[in-house]
């Protein structure tokens, strides 16, 4: 088991705003826009270098998917950026029929998802964004896990054509993926080889699925743990061989359980291989105000109970098992 | 202040001859769209009736554009219809100007037709730039067009179509605060203002006010102009192409009949969204000269 640590903690936006100004100076046609976020966004620093490329919308996210779809007939590549929320279920129809539908290279940047948004409360902790994105047909759908992969994915994403929504996040967490990674949409990164349980952990709860591994393996039991940085297009392949290999599976995501991460792979696992699946995820509920770690434990998404979501499958998956459990 | 109707051509500067051409297309036009609607039994003849004369002259009097068609359009004029449900209209005008064949209209709204219900890029019809339908949202894309334009530091024009009614989507106004504030003067918005849409008049429906100073107050250069006068809307654009330019985006409120050409159609949201019967159709064909030839 590979032994992970890091040195330093950065929040995953800080990654979009330092992978967007990368993108910008590779490609010209490259071009941001705000909704009265640009500190929260971290679009500082790309303002600073391309004036001219920036575009201030104000708080008026409809008009700015509206203008991102239109910039992109003449060639430009917009990334829009605003909080999650802000960026999914106020505007699901401008991005369903301007984006989506019209096949436009947009890149649907959303700061601030899930629970850890912290304090703002519930108003602004978007935990169905990832369901309301996968549905629409064309959409890529990327969670990445620290600022590297954040970064490394912002920059991937302008190479790509076609619509993509990027989501990330407000709080400080370990890097602990290279800095000089290649980032490949749709492709599975795997961070411990395992037997005993798959662990399908995406965004923040990546480092929560390692510091799981480790619990695990104290008790004996080795997990394997895979980063799906790409919700949509699932890595389907990956996801089944590992499975085959180990005959359950955990998945963790900062999102409703419903229509997210855990019901692609329930699905693509029922029709290919039906196996004991367990959920960590917020159960169907809103948020509330607090600080990130306080509800991150409360609504079930830390490490612990990673931990026991695995200890129940490898269970179901041996029933002789059950007791000792 | 409500501003009345200007007189009918206070910009006049089209020449004669080209208007007569221009007339000849519309009626043309006018004879596809009842044929269109009529051959599916679906679709919204009235606002794509009252709009005809303003698309003819857009694609074959004023607008640059190039019929072998390219997404970016770097060089061309654009056009985005955002109320895309007068779409036979619009399907009536790309083909007529040769951006795919006119035979393909008899197609309109049938299953694997790249005519769909709504005009949309998803089937790559040539001409089509956005899907549009669901109403507010075309005002908001044509000023990204617009600004790429800028960007690519590109002189040519972008212009729009949105139907009164339409205006009671929060979007515009989104958009109609953001265009005069950015200097995006390289785009001319135009609106049918019918007066109707499909529950009734839109007095009644949910009432717009004065929507020259409504748009003038948010920034906008606006003009009136004459929806169902050929040569009164070839000089008001002409005039509003020479006001581009200046630091402000131009909105031009156009004043048009709901199903003109059409004697039992004019007037009335009961077309807005009703297909005409075989007796209809003769009776409506009879009054639309043939001059370019049926699909």
């Amino acid at each position: 088991m590979r032994k992970y640590t890091y040195t330093e903690k950065k929040d995953t936006r800080s990654g979009f705003g330092a992978g967007l100004l990368e993108a910008a100076k590779r490609n010209d046609q490259v071009v941001a826009l705000c909704a009265d976020l640009i500190g929260s966004l971290k679009m500082n620093d790309f303002i600073k270098e391309f004036p001219e490329r920036f575009f201030q919308i104000g708080i008026a996210e409809a008009n700015m998917m509206g203008i991102a779809a239109g910039l992109t007939i003449g060639g430009k590549i917009p990334f829009t950026g605003t909080f999650a929320n802000f960026s999914t279920g106020r505007v699901y129809d401008q991005i369903r029929q301007s984006i989506a539908y019209s096949g436009k290279n947009v890149k649907i940047c959303a700061s601030h998802a899930g629970l850890t948004l912290g304090e703002d409360g519930a108003t602004h902790q978007i935990l169905e964004d990832i369901g309301l994105m996968k549905m629409l047909p064309g959409m890529t759908v990327i969670n990445p896990c620290d600022y590297n992969q954040t970064k490394a994915a912002t920059i991937a994403i302008a190479d790509y054509e076609g619509p993509v929504y990027l989501r990330f996040g407000r709080p400080v967490v370990p890097i602990f993926t290279p800095a000089d990674q290649q980032f490949e949409i749709g492709k599975a990164w795997l961070i411990n080889e395992g037997t005993d349980v798959s662990i399908f952990a995406t965004g923040h709860l990546v480092w929560e699925a390692i510091i799981a591994g480790e619990k695990l393996a104290e008790q004996g039991i080795s997990a394997e743990i895979i980063n799906i940085h790409t919700i949509k297009p699932l890595d389907d392949a990956a996801v089944l061989a590992s499975v085959a290999k180990t005959g359950c599976l955990v998945t963790a995501e900062e999102h409703n359980r419903l229509g997210g991460l855990g019901d692609s792979i329930a699905q693509l696992m029922a029709v290919n291989n039906p196996s004991p699946q367990e959920y960590v995820a917020v159960n169907d509920s809103f948020g509330e105000s607090g600080t990130p770690e306080e509800l991150m434990k409360k609504y079930g998404l830390d490490s612990d109970h990673i931990v026991s979501a695995a200890m129940r499958a490898i269970a179901r998956k041996m029933p002789a098992l059950k007791e000792s459990f | 202040m409500q501003k009345q109707l200007k007189p009918k051509n206070p910009y006049k500067t089209a020449m004669k001859k080209d208007i007569q051409e221009l007339e000849k297309i519309a009626s043309q036009v006018r004879r596809d769209i009842v044929r269109m609607v009529h051959g599916c039994q679906s679709g919204h003849p009235g606002g794509s009736l009252g709009c005809a004369d303003f698309l003819v002259a857009l694609y074959f009097g004023i607008m640059k554009h190039d019929p072998d068609f390219n997404m970016d359009g770097v060089g061309e004029d654009l056009f985005f219809l955002s109320n895309g449900h007068i779409s036979p209209v619009f399907y009536s005008v790309l083909a007529h100007s040769g951006y795919f064949e006119k035979s393909e209209m008899a197609t309109f709204r049938k299953l694997g037709s790249r005519l769909q219900g709504h005009p949309t890029t998803h089937e790559h019809l040539p001409g089509v730039r956005i899907a549009s339908g669901s109403l507010g949202q075309g005002l908001s894309v044509a000023i990204g067009a617009a600004l790429a334009k800028k960007l690519n530091n590109d002189k040519s024009m972008v212009f729009t179509l949105h139907g009164d009614g339409e205006l009671q989507e929060g979007q515009v106004w989104e958009a109609a605060m953001f265009a005069p504030h950015n200097r995006v003067d390289n785009l001319i918005a135009t609106i049918d203002v019918n007066g109707q849409q499909i529950d009734g008049p839109t007095s009644a429906v949910l009432s717009l006010g004065d929507l020259h100073a409504k748009w003038e107050a948010f920034g906008w250069d606006v003009m009136e102009m004459p929806g169902n006068n050929m040569e009164g809307i070839v000089d008001t654009i002409e005039e509003a192409k020479r006001r581009s330019g200046n630091g402000k985006p131009i909105a031009i409120l156009m004043h048009t009949n709901m199903g003109h050409g059409v004697d039992f159609m004019m007037g009335s949201h009961k077309w807005h969204g009703v297909a005409p019967n075989d007796a209809q159709l003769e009776l409506a064909l009879a009054q639309l000269e043939e001059t370019l030839g049926d699909y």
